[in-house]
């Protein structure tokens, strides 16, 4: 969305290897979201339709780990779009659960899924789909972060503090309102 | 020449997804495809936890309705403990489960779905989302936030929490409700069956204009699957599976959801993270079938609440026989639902029951394999457990809502594709009408990931051998 006027704070956000449970709290801030889309552009986001992230954003914030080529493709290019970027929940944090796939081989993962519990066509998918890295990893393990909200998820008014926190040029200190497993 | 046309990330949907169109010679739609592009391996992971873990951990499968895998799960823990939940546990169960249904199907109708029933199909890619919703109408958006915060709040008064709450244990919930808790959630109700009629209401003038997008958004013949009640009605926590084909025969009825498999099988394709499920006397892949809110009205008898049946006949109105076949009508259904759903809550929290402190039925693991089955907001969910003498898991199997219509959305995005996309004069309103169909569906990825991957949606034309000729992208 965009409006005329000054220049308006930009925020991009984007859902990695996670279940989208962030995106839900960030939702659940309920009617403060008319006073968000007050002070913000939401630029690219799974809420919003754009395809393409801006050349130049001003808030990225990322959910989930990083468990395949297009996470981490996304994560470096939220990076170096974004001036501030935002590891939002513990998927992104610490890995999680995704990450309780590194515990087994990723064949055998794979394997069960579409070789064992199927009944016909047992298959590996393979074409039109981005490939599974063999460690998830949290967003920090693949590009530099500047602010850790953990939680799973994190609470609504966490994120709404960290959100004005940024929005009003201030550094938030996220362990007041949040922590892991919160 | 023919191309590939890839449309990447489909959004406005729960997860990642992308499609791709295959063209033909001479720029027609011969072929589309839905892909799934994150997988997470819960079925394989979750392998020497204890069982008890089972509902918080899959929980994490989705985080928009995580209620439906805590159900199920907890069934299926039931079913390890070889116990009956007493029931006021029972009610309360039902009770979130409801709560759900309203907060995820108000998320997908107005926030996810509702930019392009009142922007347009058409309209400028920066502002067709719900902040443009919130420009042009704000009252409906204030409505839409207002409902699915009813939805999260009455889960969260119940499980202390809004988005993975871990009140539902194996044998009943961890708590009873206290009065004021019930008194509190009864007194959200009746401003949410307001909202919720006057959206019903406001949609059913909608319908008409649509009625070009209805006879080509999926409409091929399928059968419908879904849990009802033991007397054929609405059921959305237990019951039997029935399905119904596309003329409204009953094909299977009263199928223990426990025999899934007998009916039930999987199948994998080597280009998406989804599965396909398909119904198995027909085999794979001619069984096609879909499950959901549409699913769930086509086959109920009655919904068993006033306004919801009122709305279920003029549901029924909307083809002149047979089952409501065109998957644009999920977004009727679910308007129907939230109806019911809230409906059905005030009648179980005005049960004198619901108090009763009698909510936990409390046992060691009983039996080695454990089957779980509900409706989630998007359809059937199932969770199949084995364990070892110790109740640590051995093997699981997830069936999730959003694979059940796997092979209906390629189905669907195929029509639509070939019925508004033409590959010589490319727009991108096109391909919107394509994710369109999508959201029909309210496709959960995070869900479907479960075992297989986030579907970004990306356009691709490419040749008939194969190269790439045309990326459409968006923003």
């Amino acid at each position: 969305m965009s409006e005329s006027g000054p220049k308006r704070i930009t925020v991009a956000t984007a859902w990695l290897d996670g279940c989208s449970g962030c995106h839900m709290s960030l939702l659940d801030i309920d009617q403060r979201l008319l006073e968000l889309a007050q002070m913000v552009d939401v630029v690219y986001s799974p809420l919003v339709d754009a395809k393409e992230l801006p050349g130049q954003v001003d808030i990225g914030i990322l959910e989930g780990s990083i468990s395949t080529e297009d996470d981490l493709h996304k994560a470096e290019l939220f990076r170096e779009r974004c001036r501030l970027l935002v590891s939002l929940g513990d998927c992104a944090v610490s890995g999680n659960v995704p990450a309780m796939r590194n515990l087994f081989k990723l064949d055998e993962v794979v394997d069960r899924s579409y070789r064992e519990n199927v009944t016909t066509h047992p298959m590996i998918p393979v074409h039109g789909v981005p490939a599974l890295l063999p460690t998830v990893r949290p967003v920090h393990g693949c590009v530099p972060v500047d602010v850790f909200v953990p939680g799973c998820p994190p609470h609504a008014d966490a994120i709404w503090y960290v959100l004005c926190e940024l929005i009003a040029g201030r550094t938030p200190d996220p362990s007041q309102v949040t922590r892991f497993g919160a | 020449m023919s191309r590939t046309i890839t449309i990447d990330p489909v959004t406005r949907i729960e997860g990642h997804a992308r499609i791709t169109l295959q063209l033909g010679e001479s720029g027609e739609v011969a072929d589309a495809r839905f892909h799934l592009t994150q997988f997470r391996g819960f079925e394989k992971f979750c392998e020497g936890r204890p069982y008890r873990e089972m509902p918080a951990l899959t929980a994490r499968t989705c985080g928009i309705c995580p209620v439906s895998h805590i159900v199920a799960s907890n069934k299926a823990c039931d079913d390890l403990l070889s116990v009956t939940v007493p029931p006021t546990a029972e009610k309360l169960r039902r009770l979130m489960n409801l709560a759900q249904i309203v907060q995820s199907h108000a998320l997908s109708f107005f926030h996810l779905s509702s930019p392009d029933l009142l922007l347009g199909w058409d309209a400028d890619v920066g502002s067709r989302n719900i902040f443009g919703v919130m420009r042009l109408h704000p009252e409906l958006a204030r409505d839409g936030i207002r409902l699915r915060q009813i939805g999260q709040t009455i889960i969260e008064t119940l499980g202390g929490r809004k988005i993975h709450p871990t009140w539902v244990v194996p044998g009943g919930v961890s708590e009873p409700l206290p009065a004021a808790k019930r008194d509190s959630i009864l007194a959200l109700l009746p401003e949410g069956l307001e909202i919720a009629k006057r959206s019903y209401a406001f949609f059913k003038t909608l319908v008409p204009r649509f009625a070009e997008e209805a006879t080509h958004f999926g409409t091929a013949p399928t059968l419908f699957l879904s849990l009802v009640s033991p007397r054929g009605h609405l059921e959305h926590y237990d019951g039997m599976l029935r399905i119904k084909d596309a003329d409204g025969r009953i094909v299977e009825d009263q199928v223990p959801p426990a025999e899934y498999t007998r009916i039930l099988g999987e199948a994998a394709e080597d280009w998406s993270y989804m599965k396909f499920p398909y119904y198995k006397p027909m085999g794979y892949p001619a069984g096609v079938y879909r499950v959901g809110p549409l699913a769930r009205l086509n086959n109920a008898d009655a919904c068993g609440t006033p306004y919801a049946d009122v709305a279920l006949a003029e549901f029924r109105m909307l083809q002149e026989q047979g089952p409501v076949t065109s998957s644009f009508h999920y977004h009727y259904a679910r308007l129907v639902e939230i109806i019911y759903a809230i409906e059905m809550m005030e009648r179980l929290l005005k049960d004198p029951d619901i108090l009763s402190t009698r909510v936990r039925a409390r046992a060691r693991s009983n039996r080695d394999e454990g089957i779980g089955v509900s409706e989630a907001p998007r359809g059937t969910l199932m969770h199949h457990y084995r364990i070892d003498d110790d109740g640590l898991i051995t093997w699981v199997n997830l069936i999730i809502a959003t694979g059940h219509n796997n092979l209906a959305m390629n189905q669907s995005i195929r029509q639509v594709a070939q019925a508004y996309v033409d590959g010589n004069r490319l727009r991108e309103g096109m391909l919107n009408r394509v994710e369109a169909v999508i959201r029909c569906y309210d496709p959960c990825l995070s869900c479907a990931s479960h075992a297989f991957g986030a579907m970004p949606l990306l356009v691709e034309l490419r040749d008939a051998g194969g190269q790439l000729v045309d990326r459409l992208g968006r923003g």
